[in-house]
């Protein structure tokens, strides 16, 4: 296909205020969005903490495709393909731990935790083998940001550092929060399943339109201020950074309540040890900004959703099943802040979270009736007379607008559009 | 003390009526006739990845405290809960019911359940093994303590809709 008829197909099929319902049920798209997403792009597979030792290993994936990210002899960390380059055995199949090397079962290959081939059994029948050309196969190039480490597939591009762009700084954010400076993520996933296109969790992470409705059940049968930041007559920002990157920004709405730690619903007398950590790292005045500000609620495409206390991984299975892999974030050295971001972001997410799973039955609800063939196109105009720059130059309107939703879809055109 | 092989079957049959009355509430919806029969300093505890984890340092997919597990049923009555709108159809089978120990006023017990789940995503099945510690308060048997171990909860798991 030629680049013009690229761009008219994926013309056709994204409008300005809304896309084609087939985008998320078409098998086909499913597979060349593998390639031209999933397979290219920066995406997100694990953070740095997970292998803090050296030859510590953890399974991983890239879209549907399983990474065993590891921590080399060396300190570096390695993204291997979990395919042995012999005939195509699994050397990995537990999904972490520590080791000195992958022997394969299948005819004993060993690889080191860098991928390299160590050894091959019964080494006389190699003469015409070059060994350093059979080791795993690798995810090209790795790179992390803030202990955030992603991949990519693709030989050239830009570095994650560009496609981070501005949404980098949402990142450090989160770290501002953390006394150390530093986040962990040590307390193990939940794996919840739905029946539906991982493009649903990328659009409903950053749509503040919703949370006052499908989490009203919350609402009601909790003290919880949630609901005044998601209204109509809320101050908080929606913002597209470029890349697919977008973010609901509560900070106006923290700062007018003025309160610390009022972003966590909890209040400082009740986190004395960390507020004081925090005091002492940044002194009060700056401390008591930081904490009044609270963490980023962003979404950074293609797979990695910060929600204030808790990351999402999304992984596509199919273009009708994906997997939101859940986990607290932990401030590295403040145990009384990690105990009620552990407790909260059980309650909150997961199978039988008080939140998630209400969302989850929206996607798939959703995933059901964009089966209808009509309307063709769903609506995402919302919003679109009122976007404005704000003073970073990045695109922003009302955090119930469907800004961020027309922002991903408007990236996701152009990467399709490529060839 | 720890139950010898000779079993105290009025005791047995006691805790069998309780677990039997227990799975019916759930399958049935009648949460407030479920939360009920909680004490109230109960724990309820549904482990992710594993059986043996520590609640306290690892993510569960249930970890409710007294209060928490109140809430978790006054949000099911508030009509928006979408996870039961509409809700799907179940029927759990609970066997294998062996007590562990009985000491003082608390009996450990163990149990496999099976849950057949019509929902509108499809039919599915869950599995488990149950550990309850059950407490006489004023002659009636409640729930202290329960602990769910679902057989797949490594993997991906669809939304629980109920209470399990
Ligand atoms: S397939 Fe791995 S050693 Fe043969
Ligand atoms: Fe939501």
């Amino acid at each position: 296909m030629n680049e013009k008829n690229a761009a008219s197909k994926w013309g056709e099929l994204i409008h300005t205020d809304g896309v084609s319902g087939k985008l998320y049920n078409d098998p086909d798209i499913y597979q060349e969005e593998l390639k031209k997403i999933w397979y290219t792009t920066w995406v997100y597979v694990g953070h740095e903490s997970e292998v803090p030792n050296k030859n510590d290993f953890i399974m991983k994936s890239i879209g549907p495709e399983p990474v065993i990210m590891t921590r080399d002899r060396s300190g570096e960390i390695n993204l291997l393909l979990n395919r042995c380059s012999h005939r195509g055995n699994q050397v990995c199949v537990k999904n972490k731990g520590n080791t000195k090397s992958f022997t394969c079962p299948y005819h004993s290959w060993t690889f080191a935790t860098d991928g390299r081939l160590m050894g091959q059994a019964f080494p006389d029948g190699f003469k015409n083998a070059d060994k350093t050309k059979l080791g795993l196969g690798r995810v090209t190039r790795v790179a992390s940001y803030g202990g955030f480490v992603f991949g990519s597939f693709a030989e050239t591009g830009p570095t994650l550092e560009e496609h981070l762009g501005g949404a980098k700084e949402t990142i450090d954010r989160l770290l501002a929060n953390s006394p150390s400076g530093e986040i962990e993520i040590t307390a193990g996933y939940l794996q919840h399943r739905v029946a539906a296109n991982w493009k649903l969790m990328v659009e409903n992470e950053t749509d503040g339109y919703h949370p006052g409705f499908v989490h009203a059940s919350v609402f009601q049968a909790m003290d919880s201020r949630i609901n005044e930041l998601y209204g109509d007559k809320s101050t908080s920002l929606s913002r597209d950074y470029g890349n697919g990157h977008t973010e609901i920004d509560l900070r106006p709405e923290f700062r007018k309540r003025d309160e610390e730690l009022s972003w966590f619903n909890t209040n400082a007398s009740r986190l004395p040890d960390y507020v004081k950590q925090m005091q002492e790292k940044y002194g009060v005045e700056k401390a008591r900004e930081i904490m009044i500000d609270g963490t980023p609620h962003v979404m950074i495409f293609p797979n990695l959703f910060i929600a204030e206390i808790q990351i999402f991984v999304i992984q596509p299975i199919s273009e009708s099943e994906s997997i939101q892999h859940v986990t607290a974030i932990q401030f590295k050295g403040s145990p009384d802040i990690n105990r009620r971001l552990r407790q909260q972001t059980m309650g909150s997410v997961g199978p039988a979270g008080f939140l998630l799973a209400d969302d989850s039955e929206m996607y798939e609800r959703n995933q059901l009736g964009l089966q209808a063939q009509q309307p063709a196109f769903t609506y995402n105009g919302r919003g679109d007379h009122r976007e404005r720059l704000d003073d970073d130059g990045f695109l922003v309107g009302d955090s119930t607008d469907d800004l961020p939703s027309r922002g991903i879809w408007k990236h996701y055109k152009k990467m399709m559009e490529a060839q | 003390m720890m139950l010898s092989s000779k079993v105290d079957y009025d005791l047995l049959r006691e805790v069998e009526q309780f677990l039997y009355r227990e799975a019916r509430l759930a399958d049935d919806r009648q949460y407030n006739d479920w939360e009920s029969l909680w004490t109230d300093d109960g724990i309820y505890w549904v482990p992710a990845n594993g059986a043996d984890i520590d609640p306290e340092t690892e993510m569960s997919i249930i970890y409710d405290n007294r209060s928490r597990i109140a809430l978790r049923v006054r949000q099911f009555y508030t009509g928006k809960r979408f996870i039961v709108e509409p809700p799907s159809n179940l029927r759990r089978l609970v066997s294998n019911i062996e007590l562990l120990e009985s000491e003082g006023e608390e009996i450990k017990v163990a149990s496999n359940v099976i849950i057949f789940d019509s929902a509108t995503r499809g039919d599915s099945v869950w599995a488990c093994s149950n550990l309850h510690t059950l407490r006489r308060v004023e002659g009636e048997l409640k729930m202290a303590f329960k602990k769910v171990v679902l057989v797949n909860n490594d993997k991906a798991l669809n939304t629980i809709s109920f209470l399990i």
